[in-house]
């Protein structure tokens, strides 16, 4: 990228003809081994994912892979599954981000409100789920929290006199928002946390001198002191939140009917439970149209935020 | 030997010319200081000679060789950064001795020469220390040990006292003039303080704009500026500059018409402009003197003195409203507002015409001296 | 009234309070997953649930019984370790490269690097899955390293960037001077100086790669799985032997955890970009 030879030769046509060495920089090629990788990983299964999805490709029935168009696309968008599939993406990813921003921010002002006793056991006890594998967090909740019968929360239900839920079968949704929730607002607290620790003291005196209240410096001050931490913390969760995959496939497994199924387990769904190649390419594709829609719009956000640091 | 000499050196970023065509020699043994405001390209310069840098356009060439695009390892030159640039992660030892090892320098001979730096700077005690646990000052005299310790043809130090306090500042200036006469080498120092340009240099460079304004020595500089720009430049408090206009003109004096008032007879052999003219005048807080009323050539109106104790500053105004500083005894302090009447020293004062050119005062026999 | 070293003694006892009960109730699923580890099958399935029982390590000992535990806790070993050192390799010099000669495409670089990590998996599952299987790469360690040091490179090569953009660029230019080669001024300057950071950005990647559940799910059944493979295996009906689910997923977590737990500070650093000090 640096000082390829190329560059200077088209920059300065007429510049004095004197053969430069170019001994002072080190030339592009180290940065050209992740470069290329990373064109070759987004080019070369892309380009198939695109060729694909526009032949008939069925593991189960091979040899007919003739050309058929957009009617991948068309299967798969009318599939019963695909209106719920991306509105339940789309649930998820918000209500994720909107829980673990509100409530990050919420508790990590708390947290730094003042100083207590167990400062550091808390804020350790407090990024934990962040370290658990999501299997393990999906199943933890599945058969621990969530289960009707011997769940804790069937048991507080029963200490209030309340008929327990089975909330994996009535609420899917909602709890594998709860699970993903949990998971991610630890991340959220970890990030806000620090952020809040280098807001100026000096500024907060000043706000104090100045009669504000604690209200008010968070309002006026905090807050947007915590605006590129809080952006960082939404595109860092939405790269992850878009593919969340491993959460259903442990707990509901999508179900019941479509009620929990996102983009991602209905196309892991298509392809390698029914084995149709060609509308799981299809269906690949839209995500990723889905994907780079928000990561356009993320970028224009706050990607100047992240490159022009300092 | 050492001579640097620097042919119409060009540095152009992003289409901005940083430097514009610099033409300069640095020669064996001398002390040279780049001196001018921020951004004047003084750093760029010496990271350019360092290598640090690529050249745009020009050569530069150390003892006859072109070295413009040499890397700077192989320049023989050494610097100190503004920021010393400690390898953090190295004991003092291990940071004088890096560019040694690399060089695959025989230990005994590595030694000997960390041993002779750290005498030299005082750090025999310091060595095994890591450069966290080092004051300012002492990180400041590592980074120059590791400079000593290449034994370079050239030392390169780029504003290497502006991180120091006033009092070690000072102590520092003196320590970097002793060594360049014990070391006998060749140094370039960049540097925006003028008192360090002037205390430390043989020879001053002052930078402006990517050019160079003028070169010579420190006292020449002080007492023949080129230009307006070096004349605001060097000197504390800065020169007074009164706007008027060139009156008669004969072979040895000429005569300015000042806006402020007053009209003085200059001696000036060769003024070479004609009557009417607009100039300004140049004068020194030193070459003023606060004289009875009616005695002086300038009427002016004290503002704010500063009290130095040797020496008072005091600031006062014109009739049209130009600032001035004079420098009188420190027993003397005149009250806000205090009309005061001027009197020229005419032999220092300086003439500088339209396009803020110098019109020299000296003969053109005493040029040639 | 009250005086103001009250009034801070009370507030700091009620946000000490809250702070605590949030944290607990955060907390509680993993203490909950922990304590089960220790029961009878009997005990974990009892109604009410027992917060107090008779310890036993039987769960534990018998993991390796019922599943080959440790053939994949060390393929999650392997395969973390391989990826991570792997992304380091090729994302150091990039980071180098980009942190400390800059050119008017860095920039552009770095976000784009960021933006393939937008690409859902699901949109290249066939194509990878297809490849692995026409290479005979289904369930083999090989493919897992090299999707894990792929995914997991734009995130690493952002961290070691933002880490080496904190290290003065005068350093290296004084190692430029002194000699050192563009190898020597990497080796024997830069990574030294910046080994927490790179320590903190591996640390990431392990957690990265020890967790990641889509790949690993989909393109591996029994000899290269990692453990989040194991662990989801119990989610199919026999699997409810919860007492030993439970002692099952504390082991594949424990690691990771204490992990994160002492390297939780340097983490924010990487994974803000810089964004937050």
């Amino acid at each position: 990228m640096n000082s390829s030879a190329l560059d200077t030769v088209a920059g300065t046509p007429a510049a004095a003809p004197r053969a430069k060495p170019r001994t002072l920089k080190p030339g592009w090629f180290l940065v050209s081994p992740s470069v290329a990788l990373l064109l070759l990983w987004m080019i070369v299964p892309l380009g198939m994912t695109v060729y694909f999805s526009l032949i008939r490709y069925n593991l189960l029935s091979p040899g007919e892979n003739e050309f058929v168009g957009l009617e991948n696309f068309e299967f798969f968008v009318t599939d019963p599954g695909f209106m719920p599939g991306a509105l339940h993406t789309l649930t998820l990813v918000g209500s994720v981000l909107a829980i673990s921003v509100i409530f990050g921010v919420l508790i990590s002002a708390l947290l730094e409100a003042c100083e207590f006793w167990g400062r550091g056991i808390v804020r350790v006890l407090l990024i934990s789920p962040f370290f658990i594998m999501p299997t393990v967090s999906a199943l933890l909740w599945k058969n621990l929290i969530f289960h009707p019968v011997s769940g804790i929360l069937a048991a507080i239900w029963r200490f209030f006199g309340a008929q327990p839920v089975d909330w994996l079968a009535h609420h899917p949704l909602m709890s594998i928002i709860f699970i993903v929730s949990w998971q991610w607002l630890p991340f959220a607290i970890l990030i806000l946390m620090t952020a809040m620790q280098s807001l100026d003291q000096d500024q907060k005196e000043a706000a104090r001198l100045d009669g504000a209240g604690p209200i008010a410096i968070f309002w006026h001050l905090t807050l947007p002191h915590l605006a590129r931490p809080i952006a960082v913390v939404v595109m860092i969760e939405t790269i992850f939140l878009l593919s969340v995959f491993a959460e259903i496939f442990t707990t509901t497994s999508g179900g019941p009917g479509y009620e929990s199924t996102n983009l991602a387990y209905l196309i892991y769904n298509q392809a390698l439970l029914q084995f149709d190649v060609g509308m799981a390419s299809a269906g690949g594709l839209i995500a990723v149209l889905i994907a780079n829609i928000a990561a356009i719009i993320l970028v224009r956000m706050i990607g100047k935020n992240l490159t022009d640091q300092q | 030997m050492a001579d640097l000499s620097i042919r119409n050196l060009q540095k152009g970023f992003d289409g901005h010319a940083i430097i514009q065509g610099i033409d300069l020699d640095v020669r064996d043994r001398e002390f040279v200081v780049f001196v001018g405001p921020s951004g004047c390209g003084k750093s760029t310069l010496l990271r350019l000679i360092a290598g640090l840098e690529e050249v745009t356009s020009g050569t530069i060439s150390l003892d006859g060789k072109d070295i413009t695009d040499l890397a700077p390892a192989k320049r023989d030159l050494a610097m100190v950064f503004q920021t010393y640039a400690l390898y953090p992660h190295m004991t003092v030892r291990k940071n004088l001795s890096f560019a040694l090892d690399l060089a695959r320098v025989d230990k005994a001979t590595v030694k000997a020469k960390v041993d002779n730096a750290a005498r030299i700077l005082e750090l025999e005690r310091l060595l095994e220390r890591k450069p966290k646990q080092l004051s300012g000052g002492q990180r400041q005299r590592v980074a120059i040990g590791r400079a000593i310790v290449r034994n370079p043809k050239i030392f390169l130090f780029d504003e290497p006292l502006s991180n120091l306090d006033a009092a070690l500042r000072v102590q520092t200036r003196l320590e970097l003039a002793r060594l360049h006469k014990e070391l006998k080498a060749t140094m370039i120092y960049v540097t925006h303080d003028q008192v360090e340009a002037m205390t430390l240099a043989d020879k001053v460079v002052v930078l402006n704009g990517g050019r160079v304004e003028q070169v010579g020595s420190p006292l020449d500089l002080y007492n023949h500026p080129a230009n307006l720009f070096v004349a605001g430049f060097l000197g504390t408090p800065k020169m007074g500059f009164l706007r008027g206009t060139v009156g008669a003109v004969d072979g040895s004096s000429c005569e300015v018409q000042l806006e402020a008032g007053a009209k003085l007879t200059l001696p000036r052999q060769a003024c070479g402009q004609k009557a009417g003219a607009s100039v300004t005048l140049g004068v020194r807080p030193e070459h003023f003197n606060i004289v009875p009323a009616g005695e002086g050539q300038l009427q002016v109106v004290a503002d704010v003195s500063e009290r130095l104790g040797s020496d008072t500053y005091c600031h006062v105004r014109t009739a049209n409203g130009e600032q001035l500083t004079i420098r009188v005894r420190g027993d003397f302090g005149p009250a806000y507002g205090q009309p005061l009447e001027l009197a020229f020293d005419t032999a220092h004062c300086h003439l500088f015409d339209a396009a803020g050119v110098a019109i020299d005062k000296r003969s053109a026999a005493e040029q040639a001296a | 009234m009250l005086t103001l070293k009250q009034s801070r003694r009370l507030q700091s006892v009620v946000v000490g309070t809250l702070s605590w009960a949030v944290a607990l109730l955060i907390f509680f699923p993993i203490f909950w997953m922990i304590l089960t580890s220790f029961k009878t099958e009997m005990d974990a399935i009892a109604t009410p649930p027992q917060l107090f029982f008779a310890p036993t390590l039987e769960n534990y000992l018998h993991i390796n019984e019922r599943s080959d535990y440790f053939s994949f806790a060390w393929n999650s070993v392997l395969i973390s370790f391989s990826a991570t050192v792997l992304s380091m390799l090729i994302a150091v010099p990039a980071a180098y490269s980009m942190a400390f000669h800059e050119s008017r495409h860095t920039k552009r670089t770095l976000l784009w690097m960021l933006s393939t990590k937008m690409l859902p998996p699901v949109g290249v599952l066939m194509p990878i899955y297809l490849l692995c299987k026409s290479m005979g790469l289904l369930d083999s360690r090989i493919a897992l390293i090299v999707i894990y040091t792929l995914i997991n490179l734009p995130i690493v090569v952002w961290m070691v960037y933002t880490y080496f953009k904190d290290i003065p660029v005068d350093i290296l230019e004084a190692a430029r001077l002194d000699g050192a080669t563009t190898f020597q001024e990497i080796g024997r300057v830069l990574l030294p100086i910046a080994r927490g950071g790179l320590a903190s950005t591996m640390l990431l990647s392990l957690i990265l790669c020890w967790n990641e559940a889509f790949w690993s799910l989909n393109l591996t059944s029994s000899a290269a799985a990692p453990l989040t493979a194991l662990v989801a295996s119990y989610s199919s009906p026999e699997g409810l032997f919860w007492a030993k689910l439970s002692a099952v997923s504390t082991l594949a977590c424990a690691p990771i955890l204490i992990f994160g737990w002492i390297s939780q500070k340097q983490l924010v650093r990487g994974l803000s970009f810089g964004a937050v000090k």
